[in-house]
C-alpha cells in the first residue's frame, strides 16, 4: 500500500506563463513559472483553474511533464482537446499570462525512485506526459533501474517529446523506447499501422516474471485494453497502475 | 465508446480540500459488490455538475462530491470502510 503523509493545506498558486514550446501540430508545452513550488513525486498533478470576469471559474487537472529538478514546471496541452480550460492553454495562453494552479496532489499514480523494480511505461498519445516526468526523473536522480517505454501513437507526427525520446535512448543507460503507430508508420517501418496488442507488448515490455512496476496512461479506451494485455500476460493487478484522461487522443 | 469518463486519481484535488492525507491512495470496499481497491481505481464522471465515483466492478456509486460556493458535499454512500496507511504519531 502506498505511503500515506500528512500534506498540509492545498492551495491555489499563481503560476505565470515563461515560455511556450511547439511539440507537434497538435501539442505544446507550457513551461511555467510557480513561486514556491513545493516540488513533486513523478506521475503526479496539478489542477488548473481558470476564472472569468464575472467570477465563473473551472477547473481540470493535468500531469507534470518536468523533473521536479528543474526550477520550472512544464505541462503538456493538446490542441483537440475539448472543454473549457485546454482550448485557453492550446491556443490563447501566452508568456506573461497568469492563471491559478494548485499541487502536487495525486500519490497513486507515481513513481518512487527508491523503487527497484523494473518499470514498464505504456503510453497511449499524451498520456506520456506523466511517462515523461518518471522519465525525466529517472535521468535526473542518476537512477539505474531500467526502464521500457511503449508509445502507441496515430503516427511519427503526432510522437510528442521524440527528439528528446531518441536522445535519451542514447544517452540514458537501460531506457528503451518502443513506438506502436496505429494510423501511419515511418517510411521503411516493418509493421503496418495496427493497435497495441499481446505480442508487441510481449516483444517491447517485460516478461510478467520480472515483477515489471506498470503504468499506464491514455485515453480511457486504451487504458483499459492495454491493463487488460498487462494482466493477461501473468501481471499481477495490484502492479498495473493506470491514468485515464477520457476519451480521444492517440 | 460514447461513455465519457476518467477515473479516481482526478479526485486527489478535490478531496484535499476535505482532507490533509491522500485519499486516493486508500483502500475502499464497495457496498454493492464487496470488491476492494483504492480509491485511484474509481471509475469517475467528472461532466456534471460534480464528481461521481463509481466501482470498476459493478458500476454503482461509490461516492459524490459537489463543490459549491462557500461549502462542499461528500456523498460516501457506496464505500464501507477506508484503510489508510498512516504513520504512528510521534
Amino acid at each position: 500500500m502506498a505511503r500515506t503523509a500528512i500534506l498540509g493545506r492545498l492551495i491555489w498558486r499563481v503560476a505565470t506563463v515563461a515560455e511556450i514550446r511547439e511539440e507537434t501540430d497538435a501539442a505544446r508545452t507550457l513551461v511555467l513559472d510557480v513561486p514556491e513550488w513545493p516540488g513533486h513525486v513523478a506521475g503526479q498533478h496539478v489542477d488548473v483553474r481558470l476564472t472569468a470576469e464575472d467570477g465563473y471559474s473551472t477547473q481540470r487537472s493535468f500531469s507534470i511533464a518536468s523533473a521536479p529538478d528543474s526550477s520550472t514546471l512544464e505541462l503538456m496541452v493538446q490542441r483537440i482537446e475539448d472543454g473549457e480550460v485546454s482550448p485557453y492553454l492550446a491556443g490563447v495562453a501566452s508568456p506573461g499570462d497568469r492563471f491559478e494552479l494548485r499541487g502536487p496532489v495525486g500519490g497513486y499514480f507515481t513513481w518512487q525512485t527508491a523503487d527497484p523494480a523494473p518499470v514498464l511505461l505504456v503510453a497511449g498519445g499524451s498520456g506520456i506526459v506523466p511517462l515523461m516526468c518518471m522519465i525525466r526523473t529517472r535521468a535526473a536522480e542518476s537512477s539505474r533501474v531500467p526502464f521500457r517505454l511503449v508509445y502507441s501513437v496515430r503516427g511519427p507526427s503526432a510522437a510528442v517529446y521524440a527528439t528528446e525520446l531518441a536522445r535519451r535512448v542514447r544517452d540514458d543507460k537501460g531506457l528503451d523506447v518502443a513506438y506502436v503507430y496505429t494510423r501511419a508508420v515511418p517510411d521503411g517501418w516493418p509493421r503496418p499501422p495496427g493497435r497495441l496488442d499481446a505480442v508487441r507488448l510481449g516483444e517491447a515490455g517485460w516478461p510478467a516474471q520480472f515483477e515489471p512496476s506498470c503504468y499506464v496512461c491514455g485515453p480511457t479506451g486504451f487504458v483499459e485494453a492495454a491493463a487488460d494485455l498487462l494482466v493477461a500476460a501473468g501481471n499481477a493487478p495490484e502492479r498495473v497502475k493506470t491514468e485515464r484522461f477520457g476519451p480521444s487522443g492517440g | 465508446m460514447t461513455d465519457v469518463w476518467v477515473d479516481g486519481n482526478e479526485l486527489a484535488g478535490p478531496l484535499r480540500e476535505l482532507f490533509d492525507v491522500d485519499v486516493t491512495v486508500a483502500r475502499g470496499r464497495c457496498v454493492g459488490c464487496g470488491r476492494e481497491g483504492m480509491v485511484a481505481e474509481a471509475i469517475v464522471f467528472d461532466r456534471a455538475p460534480g464528481l461521481v465515483a463509481r466501482c470498476p466492478g459493478c458500476n454503482s456509486v461509490l461516492l459524490r462530491m459537489v463543490r459549491g460556493p462557500g461549502r462542499a458535499w461528500l456523498d460516501l454512500r457506496g464505500v464501507t470502510c477506508l484503510e489508510f496507511a498512516l504513520p504512528d504519531t510521534p
